[in-house]
């Protein structure tokens, strides 16, 4: 990676230039990213959607520097990742909640601010700040068994929300979820964005979930991972749920369902 | 209720098998008493006796059978008999006498704590070197496994003559053997307990740009807890054998090896049997106390 000389346009948060990554297997190299360029300026809703083994997940973990590119270069608030990382420019929300079993709602939220070196005073504080955020003030003292898990979905929300990072990284965190529970924590993301004004990167394999919740929405497709479509978005900001039956939220989500084919077709 | 049912016919059932088991294992002596005693036996020629096997005597002698659970020096001694003994020895006499189990049991549960107690400590640290590297992975394990393949009746009387050329004697030696008997399972307990969080966990933490240590307090060590208790009650099991095992190359005096040692050179089965079951029973408790402890932290930490 060659990204730390460089200076970012002022807006700009996550740079992407012809980034490569390639894994070496038993069975030869894969290439799990090809040549993506992709900007992501301050405040933006960014969803990745595409098939498994297109890289979107790769690529959010190039971002939060859980993997080395192999090639190109990637820069996140002007930094390396991995500069990124060490300065905990952003928080990950991953696919199961992965709360620890043995600490409470609170304290789960808690750990990141232990290892930070919040002072105990602060950390209850930001704890009871971001349990409203996500809607489960009163469950600080809750173990993780005795929520739900959309409940518990929304406490790992809050434990990446603790610490004040400017970007928040989600790697299909409501995959696991039924889509009732789905649609009512799409709705609360998309109040708490406007609320922080965060930039959120979104991993995700659904359609309308990607067009309601995006300002920009980028296709992938496999074999070689790689970028086939972005898509900025017209919708507003103020989204209501029923905004899904307007015409220009199905034509987006037609746009994208043809860029997911155009990257099946040729392969 | 009907499990309870269910136990108890289990019980009766070995007690009822232990005791027709004296009845051929003991018959041979009761006969040679008996007829000591002016009774008329069958068949009457003794060379003739050692020939027949027990349970054919048996139903030659049936008068000779209530006899087969009251002998002084039975080859099996019957379950009251042993149980006798275990509250004579135990209730019915002072604990500082040389002839209290109390206080045999005391001296061997001292080596056991004490070798338990070096045993899970160097379990554990071993445990956190080869979790942390490589190096050790590839070092330590593998002498870890041979160790547990010797047999331990084999090195127990080295390990007793080499520290007390050194000058190392009384309750250390055997707990150090109690400690060989029970590192091991701490070990691979451990290493599979620290080795328990997944990838997703660790990333997390990555993420957090946390240290080795934070990530070893906060997740590695919390996470192997379940397993650090299921290893601490094999290894407790473990250490009474090691200290019992201990006692019996030395020539000791006191301890429940010593019992066992001394019941078998007078020929005092009764007495082995009481410091068998003497033993069993102390082992029992010790694994019951740890299952306590285990229930008690794991329900604070909010995992059970």
């Amino acid at each position: 990676m060659n990204g730390t000389g460089q200076q970012p346009e002022l807006s700009s948060v996550v740079s992407a230039k012809g980034l490569d990554l390639t894994f070496q297997t038993n069975d030869g190299p894969v290439h799990a990213l090809k040549d993506v360029n992709l900007e992501i300026n301050k405040g933006d809703f960014v969803s990745f959607i595409g098939p498994s083994g297109c890289g979107k997940t790769t690529f959010l973990r190039c971002i939060a520097a859980l993997e080395t590119p192999t090639g190109g270069s990637l820069t996140v608030n002007g930094m390396t990742p991995d500069e990124a990382r060490r300065k905990r420019a952003y928080g990950y929300v991953f696919q199961a909640a992965g709360l620890y079993p043995w600490r409470t709602i609170a304290k789960n939220i808690k750990l990141p601010l232990e290892i930070m070196g919040f002072s105990r005073q602060e950390q209850e504080e930001r704890v009871r700040k971001v349990l409203e955020l996500v809607d489960l003030a009163g469950f600080g003292g809750k173990f993780p068994w005795q929520l739900s898990g959309g409940m518990q979905q929304r406490a790992s929300i809050a434990r990446a929300l603790a610490f004040d990072a400017d970007i928040l990284l989600m790697d299909e965190p409501f995959g696991a979820l039924d889509e009732i529970v789905r649609d009512h924590l799409n709705e609360q993301l998309l109040a708490l964005w406007a609320r922080t004004g965060k930039t959120i990167g979104f991993v995700t394999h659904s359609i309308p979930e990607a067009v309601y919740l995006s300002t920009k929405i980028v296709v992938m497709s496999p074999r070689p991972g790689r970028i086939t479509d972005v898509i900025e978005s017209p919708l507003p900001r103020e989204r209501p749920l029923d905004i899904r039956d307007s015409k220009e939220f199905i034509e987006v989500a037609h746009r994208v369902r043809e860029g997911l084919r155009a990257g099946h077709a040729d392969d | 209720m009907k499990s309870l049912l269910a136990v108890l016919t289990v019980l009766a059932a070995i007690v009822g098998l232990w005791y027709a088991a004296c009845v051929p294992m003991n018959i041979h002596g009761v006969l040679v008493t008996a007829e000591r005693g002016g009774a008329v036996v069958e068949p009457s020629d003794g060379a003739a006796r050692r020939e027949m096997s027990g349970v054919s005597l048996a139903l030659k002698n049936g008068f000779a059978v209530p006899e087969t659970w009251a002998q002084e020096r039975p080859r099996l001694p019957a379950p009251h008999q042993v149980a006798i003994e275990l509250w004579d020895t135990t209730v019915m006499k002072k604990i500082t006498s040389k002839r209290s189990l109390v206080y045999h049991g005391w001296v061997t549960l001292s080596a056991t704590l004490l070798g338990f107690g070096i045993g899970t400590v160097l379990g554990v640290l071993l445990a956190v070197g080869i979790v942390h590297s490589r190096v050790m992975d590839m070092s330590v394990m593998p002498w870890a496994i041979v160790s547990q393949t010797i047999p331990i009746i084999a090195l127990a009387p080295m390990i007793i003559v080499v520290l007390y050329s050194v000058g190392v004697q009384g309750i250390i030696p055997k707990a150090v053997i109690s400690a060989y008997l029970s590192f091991f399972p701490v070990v691979v307990g451990m290493v599979k307990g620290l080795r328990s969080p997944d990838a997703m966990q660790l990333d997390l933490l990555r993420t957090y740009n946390a240290s080795k240590g934070e990530t070893f307090w906060k997740l590695r060590l919390p996470a192997s807890m379940p397993y650090l208790f299921a290893s601490l009650k094999i290894g407790i099991a473990a250490s009474l054998v090691g200290a019992i095992v201990g006692e019996l190359p030395t020539g000791a005096v006191s301890g429940l090896g010593a019992r066992l040692l001394a019941g078998s050179y007078y020929g005092q089965t009764v007495q082995i049997w009481s410091a068998l079951f003497g033993a069993a029973i102390l082992a029992a408790c010790l694994v019951g106390l740890l299952g306590v402890i285990e229930r008690l932290v794991l329900k604070r930490m909010g995992m059970a």
